[in-house]
């Protein structure tokens, strides 16, 4: 880690130099950069990196273990994730000397290296501070959330959830790689989905998480899509060198897209316009949730990652466009919304989206005074709004409703809530001495002197931001006026008192924390906000001052011009409210769940209605389209280019071509009468087909290829014989004579089906002749696979080292699929019911008497027996030859599978069983654990899974005996083999004693 | 001359392979299935070029001359699609049955209707 740090160190450093050559600011910077680990632990000793992994691991674990409690442990699990999160907060703090100054700390574990891939966390000052909101707001919402979840509610969910969200929310933070941080958003998302969804009986809360995940998830796919365009412009997905590489990002081609896409992410994260409106609808979710994910952390990501990537993004007419605009109209309508929003928690999401607003249009100013802001409004927004969500949650705890025109005069019931939420709104509205007024402030300022290539916009924006002011002091009047003072409440639900002491706790502390921020910044907030902002602009960062008072100027001109505006509003609105039924004035009445709910159903009907359009469900109809498209596919390079058919190269020479050719004239002409027997005669079909398979193993005999020949005899038997077990399930079919109009009516179907046959035939026909009459490719890795078998692989027989070791990996793929289909198929036999018809014993079997069956089988039965002792010899002959000599597991294990089945026909079902443990089941499973078993001891000798290793054995009588581990890999691949094929052919069988059982009963 | 003669047993198989395929009846969609892997098979095989005589088997002479054998890849790729497609059609057959046996039918869409 250490070297790979001090690699990658200097740089990074240099390209984060300004074109302009290295001035002293930067260059300074740099030295911080690199050296302020080594210097800081001079001073103060810097937790060791490693820490940042148990700090992402400490919740994630959390979580697990908060899913093991009983329903109603309330005290254990608050107590648990409360551990947690504090836990988490201190080690974050303890990061301090680590990140001041510009110092960076990194934890790397190498993840793909082939594709850049690694897992990195990255923590600087803009991420501690994050992470310290994340961690610290998490502590006190868990306290919170002891008292307002109800005994009724089932808390392992809750917690387990919360701290999950918990975890990936500092996965976000902490990332250090963009594809880690997407991942880490997408599953904030999931969460927060099923946070809303919490009380999942109520179908409003189902639906709203439905709502979060779509806006979030699709705006996550944007994203991802961003941040692949981000790492192809500059080569890594290391947030590092996209950090230093601004200037390479603005000027690429791709830079447009890639912006809109990222800011598409962010927008829909946090709840800006065009996607604002899934917020309010989120809060049917539990008031914790709403004060942790829905103002605090989750909806603040995207304002995170615009900042985060203000370095490699900002500065453009683009950014300040998308960015800013969306900004500014969410800041403006969010504010004039919220004031006409009678449910007190509508009215805090509403104001969320127009502070989100506000800090979204910061960022998009260019500014880096406005970045020092936005990053400052982040902080203060996060206090002043999770307390007020709390004591929304209070209100409607203690009384019951959460209807502003229905509460009044709280102050007197619960006095100390209402002193701390009057304080925090008033910090919302921006009052001076609260650390809302010293945010708010810088923005005013901002606004008087922004730059813009549009002039007009710059001269509106002050107008515009007093505007906002306004309607912000309206609804925070509201809050206050409407929800605490006035005349004593009528008909509440219940009586209000004040909550117990510790759910009071978190509120009170985040208001202390306003009030100290407010009066004194420079002693509480600056270090951060100088940590963070040194973070994210390195020397560039602007010098500005938190004060309480600047002087009688033009921003403070602003605010007294937005209060009074806000006062005179709210007092004509005031009676109007009080009454209203919730409506807001001079906006159309459109409703962002609505159009979302129309596009979501307009979308599904046009699917279905394509499907019904374009789609079939009948097989045949499918069938023809899939061939037809092949067909089509294929001929496609045809026409590009005029072909020659036959290639270079000479007929294969050796052999008389005279003798596949007569062993073919039977096998094609097998083939084609199963196709015409298939119907009818099934019996005639099976044989039929088992012919042209019989040709297909003496072409591979005679084409040098002796395994596929044993491999392909030995199936086609096990395949004979599975059919002829299902034949007995199939409905009887007689031939009949079509009448004219059903034969006409089917003519063109049939032509169709023909002249697709003949197509493909033909078409498969001619491109192997084209094929095999070219020379093969030079690069195949054939050569490689047959140059080192023996001197690497251990084996003479090369496709045998192939498939148990050079490509041991592929082959135990395929035996796995092997075990699932044949549990697959015994499952589903053990439901089997078959049609009535067919459970009678047939026609032949009622003829014959059971004596007379056995007299039958009598001397056929006693050589069958007989060779089952041969039959195992020959298998494990095949086995242990296979890596020298054609044979191997496949081959050994279908061979002793044909034994057994022998065996089975000899005695029958009830003979053999009773004297042979026959155990199909256990067998694949032995034989998958023998595979993986050999793959995994290739760990103990420090090499990658499935390597093979040879051992060479001293043996009495044998001698020197050279044993591959590729050998035990055999055996298992035997063992399976010979398990899935029995299992397939015996369950099919007992279906027969079932059918008996059955037609007894009938 | 072998190369045409497996050239046209691919088409054959293929072909009757493929009509089955595009039949009514579950039990003509399991044999063509049956054929067309075959087909299959053989003509992936056939890529690695003919040989007669050359079974891929060195016989410890170093260094190994590949222009002496047959290619092994082709090969230990059909080898397992061989099984595979064994245990492939072990369970169509199966899912049809169960199909036949729920359905009442052994049609492929499950309805007794459209005798083609």
């Amino acid at each position: 880690m250490e070297t790979a740090l001090a690699e990658r160190g200097p740089d990074v450093g240099r390209a984060r130099l300004p074109p302009g050559g290295p001035h002293a600011g930067p260059a300074a910077s740099r030295e911080a950069w690199c050296t302020t680990g080594k210097r800081a632990a001079s001073r103060v000793p810097m937790p060791d990196p490693i820490l940042l992994l148990v700090i992402l691991a400490l919740p994630f674990a959390g979580a697990v273990g908060a899913l093991f409690f009983r329903v109603n442990a309330r005290n254990a699990e608050s107590w648990l994730a409360l551990s947690c999160a504090l836990l988490a907060f201190g080690l974050v703090l303890g990061f301090y000397p680590g990140v001041v100054d510009g110092g960076v700390v990194r934890w790397n574990l190498e993840w793909i290296p082939a594709l850049g891939l690694s897992f990195s966390l990255r923590l600087d000052g803009y991420a501690w501070m994050f992470a310290l909101l994340v961690t610290g707001i998490g502590a006190l919402v868990v306290v919170y959330a002891r008292y307002y979840m109800s005994a009724d509610d089932p808390v392992p969910r809750f917690f387990s959830f919360l701290l999950f969200f918990m975890a990936c929310m500092l996965g976000v933070v902490l990332a250090g790689n963009l594809i880690q941080l997407v991942l880490f958003w997408e599953l904030t998302s999931l969460f927060s989905f099923l946070l809303i969804g919490y009380w999942h009986h109520n179908a409003a809360a189902r639906e709203s998480a439905r709502m979060a995940l779509t806006v979030t998830a699709v705006g996550g796919f944007a994203l991802f899509a961003g941040v692949l365009l981000l790492g192809r412009i500059t080569g890594s997905y290391e947030l590092d060198v996209v950090l230093a590489s601004g200037d390479l990002i603005r000027a690429d081609a791709l830079y447009r897209p890639a912006l809109f896409l990222i800011v598409t992410g962010a927008l829909a994260k946090s709840a800006q316009f065009p996607f604002h409106f899934w917020l309010p609808h989120a809060m049917v979710a539990p008031t914790p949730v709403s004060a942790y994910l829905h103002s605090a952390a989750m909806v603040k990501l995207g304002v995170f990652l615009l900042a985060r990537l203000w370095p490699a993004l900002a500065g453009t007419d683009a950014w300040m466009f998308t960015v800013g605009l969306s900004g500014l109209v969410t800041f403006v309508l969010g504010a004039f919304i919220a004031i006409f929003q009678n449910d007190l928690k509508g009215l805090l999401a509403y104001s969320t989206i127009s502070h989100l607003g506000l800090i979204t249009v910061l960022l998009g100013l260019n500014s880096q005074l406005a970045l020092v802001a936005a990053v400052f409004h982040i902080m203060n927004h996060a206090t002043f709004k999770a307390s007020l969500f709390m004591a929304a949650g209070v209100i409607d705890h203690e009384t019951g409703t959460r209807d502003m025109r229905r509460l009044s005069r709280l102050v007197h019931y619960m006095p100390l809530t209402a002193t701390a939420a009057m304080v925090a709104a008033a910090a919302m509205a921006g009052v001076p001495l609260l650390n809302g007024f010293l945010s708010k402030e810088m923005f005013f300022s901002l606004a008087l002197d922004v730059q813009t290539p549009l002039p007009f916009v710059g001269r509106a924006l002050p107008w515009v931001a007093i505007a906002a002011g306004m309607f912000g002091v309206a609804y925070s009047l509201r809050f206050i006026v409407s929800t605490f003072l006035g005349p004593d409440p009528q008909d509440l639900p219940r009586q209000p008192h004040e909550p117990p002491r510790w759910m009071r706790f978190p509120i009170e502390l985040l208001v202390l924390a306003c009030i100290a921020v407010g009066v004194l910044p420079n002693l509480t907030v600056r270090p951060i906000l100088d940590v963070a902002v040194g973070a994210l602009l390195g020397a560039d960062a602007p010098d500005y001052q938190l004060a309480l008072w600047h002087g009688f100027n033009l921003p403070v001109m602003m605010s007294t011009l937005a209060f009074v505006g806000g006062i005179l509003l709210y007092g004509l609105l005031h009676r109007w409210l009080a009454n209203g039924i919730g409506r807001v004035p001079f906006l159309p009445p459109v409703d962002g769940r609505r159009v979302f709910a129309r596009l979501v159903v307009g979308g599904r009907q046009a699917a279905r209605h394509l499907e019904h359009r374009l789609a079939s469900r009948r097989l045949q109809v499918q069938l023809r389209w899939i061939i037809l498209l092949a067909v089509a596919a294929a001929c496609v390079p045809l026409l590009r280019r005029d072909l020659v058919l036959r290639g270079s190269m000479p007929f294969a020479a050796g052999g008389d071509g005279w003798l596949l050719a007569f062993s073919w004239l039977v096998g094609g002409a097998c083939a084609l009468m199963a196709a015409v027997q298939a119907k009818f005669h099934r019996l005639a079909a099976v044989v039929f087909a088992g012919g042209a398979g019989l040709m297909v193993c003496i072409s591979f005999a005679w084409l040098s290829a002796p395994d596929l020949a044993l491999t392909q005899l030995l199936v086609e038997i096990v395949t004979t014989v599975l059919l002829l077990l299902g034949l007995r399930w199939l409905p009887k079919r007689v031939p009949f004579i079509p009448t004219r109009a059903g034969a006409l009516a089917a003519l063109p179907r049939r032509a169709l089906d023909f002249t697709l046959a003949l197509a493909v035939g033909g078409g498969l026909a001619l491109l192997a002749y084209a094929g095999m009459t070219r020379p093969p490719p030079s690069g195949s890795i054939s050569r490689f696979f047959m140059e080192q078998a023996l001197p690497a692989g251990g084996g003479s027989n090369v496709v045998n080292v192939i498939l148990v070791d050079f490509r041991g990996f592929d082959t135990l793929g395929e035996i796995t699929v092997l075990a699932l289909a044949g549990i697959a198929l015994y499952s589903l036999l053990r439901r089997f019911r078959p049609s009535l018809e067919s459970t009678r014993l047939p026609l032949q079997q009622q003829l014959q008497s059971p004596a007379m069956h056995a007299d039958d089988m009598l001397v056929p039965g006693v050589l069958m027996r007989l060779m089952f002792p041969v039959m195992l010899m020959l298998a494990l002959y095949l086995l242990l030859r296979g890596h020298n000599r054609p044979g191997g597991g496949f081959v050994a294990g279908l061979v002793l599978a044909v034994g057994f089945i022998v065996q089975y026909m000899a005695g029958g079902t009830r003979w053999l069983e009773s004297r042979l443990r026959v155990r199909p089941l256990q067998w694949m499973a032995l034989g998958l654990l023998l595979a993986v078993g050999t793959g995994i001891g290739a760990w103990f000798f420090a090499h990658p899974f499935l390597s093979s290793h040879a051992l060479l054995l001293e043996l009495p009588l044998l001698g020197e005996v050279h044993l591959p581990s590729a050998v035990f890999f055999d055996f298992g691949v035997f063992t399976l083999v010979l398990g899935a094929t029995l299992l397939m052919l015996i369950a099919l069988a007992h279906q027969s004693l079932r059918g008996e059982r059955q037609s007894k009963q009938f | 001359m072998n190369e045409i003669v497996i050239a046209l047993a691919i088409g054959v198989l293929a072909g009757a392979g493929t009509w089955l395929l595009l039949r009514p009846r579950t039990f003509q969609v399991v044999i063509g299935l049956s054929l067309l892997s075959n087909a299959v098979n053989l003509f992936i095989f056939s890529m690695g070029r003919l040989r007669v005589g050359a079974a891929p088997i060195v016989d410890g002479s170093m260094p190994v001359d590949p222009a002496q054998y047959a290619d092994p890849l082709p090969q230990a790729l059909v080898l397992t699609a061989i099984v595979i497609s064994f245990a492939m059609t072990a369970l169509l057959v199966v899912v049809l049955l169960v199909a036949r046996g729920l359905a009442g039918t052994d049609h492929v869409d499950g309805r007794g209707a459209d005798e083609a």
